[in-house]
Parts: C-alpha cells; structure tokens; sequence
C-alpha cells in the first residue's frame, strides 16, 4: 500500500505500526511518530494500523535553538 | 539564581545546538562556553538515521535538554511537536515555541497562552518564548508557566535588547519568576546587559553558532553572563546625567 512518510510517498507493506517501523528501518530508533496528525506513544504504535494513504511523520533528535 | 522548574543551573547561558560548521566545533563550542542547557529539536528522521548521531553527541554534553517547538504556528502543532519531544528526549521540559510573524518570527502569544495552558496541564514544563508584554507574562503564568523568556530582539538577528525599558518593567513585575532573555544576543555585551538587568539567564545560539571562532565567542559569552550576574548582584550605581568628581575636593592644594 502506498502512504505518506515524512511527506513523501512511499509503498510499505506492514500494517502496524510498529512492524512498520521495523520495516523502515528504525526498529531501535530514539523517534517519535504522529500518524495522521496525531502523535502516536511508543506504548501505542502496536496497537495502531496502518491503512492506505495514511500520513506518517517519523522525527528524531535534531540541532534547534 | 533562581531554579527553574526546581532545577538549579551550573550556570546562566542556555546554548543552542543549531548552525555550528561541525558536530565537533559544536562539542568544542560547548566546553568552553560551560552552558548550563542545551536547546535541540525535533525534524523528520531520514534513512540515514542523522537524528541518532546528533542524540549520541547531546548526551555526551551532560547537561539538561530544552527541546523546542521552533516552527510550529499553531496550537495543535506545537502541542504535539511538545508530545512527541518529551519521548524523544525523556524530560519535561518544552521550550514553546508557536510563530507568529514570517519574517520577525515574533511569537503568536494568543496561541502561545492556550498551547501553555493546554501543555501544563498535561504535566509539561513550559519554557515560553515570549515578547516583551507584561500582560501575556501574567496570562502564561496563569496558564501554568513558571518560566517567562521573553524576546531581546527577532531570533538570528544579532540586535541586542531592543527594549531594555520593557525588559526592566517585566523584571520588576514578576520579581520572583525565573526569567530568561530568548532570542536577539549578537555579542557578549547584550548577554551582559540582560544579567545586569537581573535576568536569571540567556538563550542564544547564533551569535556562538555563527561566530567565526564559536568555541571561543562561547567562551566570550560565558564570560559576559558572570560578569553581567556579579554585576548585578553588586548592586550598580545609579546613572547621572551631570558629572561628579570620584576624587575627593577637600584637601586640594592652593595653586592658582
């Protein structure tokens, strides 16, 4: 299925979340995720489904002022 | 110096990560400038895993994490861009941030207000970036902040204290509120001055990040915010506009 990862298009084919991140590649990542504008915990994401056309923003620690 | 938050500081500069030539000028940059915080954020992790890096180089710091909202301009975003920092970097702290103006990034306080309220109650530790205005000061403490960092001049433009009028007024009316100049510092002597005024701290980033020779322009200001301390603590004379000669008049020799 094809959604939005970090505003760019993208076909992923795990639908939890959490297997989503293991298939992405940030399995043991420090990251935060909202999924369709709404912040996701890391307690939750096993239990979310992804579906088709969802917006997923995936964040990490980055220099700010 | 007051605590924030109840936590004491080990000193008075809060230093942003952000525009250093290299992580290891920064790493160097942050020794010298003996910073009591460091401010980070919150971007969208590429493939490459840039964000786990910059993390493993923050906690070498060993120093409290003020992540920011930097960016946000509305409620909602700067709520959860605050949710999603307090995962990442496992601390109460937010440092809101809700942009109002494009080009003089100058905070939407109204948003700024509802997102403090709405962020203290859900057990967040509210750092406001603020303007000047003594009445949106007296709402964000009402809305939970216990914290006030009210701005010197736009974020990155190196002006100074535009407003040291308005910055002694706020200072004066909330006499027992930790207080920190956020955003404007261009050199060593506005970070000074805004310790003179009795600030409990500044935040800068620019003027180190950007400097030719940013360990060494952090030294600089690490050096300014203790004397601007001292300073104040000395309790300074009074300004006046005619002079008043320091050396005594009685006992002076005839010679005329």
């Amino acid at each position: 299925m094809r959604i939005t990862l970090n505003g760019e298009p993208r076909d992923v084919t795990a639908v939890r979340l959490t297997d989503l991140l293991d298939e992405l590649g940030f399995g043991d990542a420090r990251v935060a995720t909202a999924l369709n504008e709404q912040f996701v915990a890391v307690g939750d994401r096993a239990g979310v489904i992804v579906a088709e056309g969802d917006r997923l923003e995936i964040v990490a620690p980055m220099q700010g002022g | 110096m007051r605590a924030f938050y109840e936590t004491e500081l080990t000193s008075s500069l809060m230093l942003g990560t952000a525009g250093y030539p290299s992580p290891a000028i920064l790493a160097e940059a942050f020794k010298a400038s003996g910073a009591g915080v460091c401010t980070v954020s919150l971007r969208r992790e590429s493939a490459g895993g840039a964000g786990q890096d910059f993390w493993a180089l923050i906690r070498e710091l060993g120093i409290p994490v003020l992540p920011n909202t930097a960016g946000c301009h509305t409620v909602k975003e700067a709520v959860t861009t605050a949710h999603m920092a307090r995962e990442v970097f496992d601390t109460p702290w937010i440092k809101l941030e809700v942009i109002g103006h494009t080009d003089t990034l100058q905070p939407d306080v109204f948003a700024s207000v509802e997102a403090a309220r709405v962020l203290s109650e859900d057990g967040f530790q509210v750092f406001p970036y603020t303007t000047d205005d003594l009445v949106v000061g007296e709402k964000l403490l009402a809305a939970g902040c216990e914290v006030l960092m009210p701005w010197g001049a736009p974020i990155g433009s190196g002006l100074g204290l535009n407003n040291e009028y308005a910055l002694r007024a706020m200072r004066a009316e909330f006499p027992e509120v930790p207080l920190v100049v956020d955003a404007g510092i261009g050199v060593p002597s506005h970070a000074a001055r805004a310790m003179e005024l009795g600030f409990d701290a500044v935040l800068l980033n620019t003027a180190v990040s950007q400097a030719g020779d940013p360990a060494e322009m952090a030294r600089a200001m690490a050096l300014a915010v203790e004397a601007g301390r001292a300073a104040f603590q000395a309790d300074p004379m009074e300004p006046r506009d005619m002079a008043e000669a320091s050396t005594p008049v009685i006992g002076k020799a005839f010679l005329s």
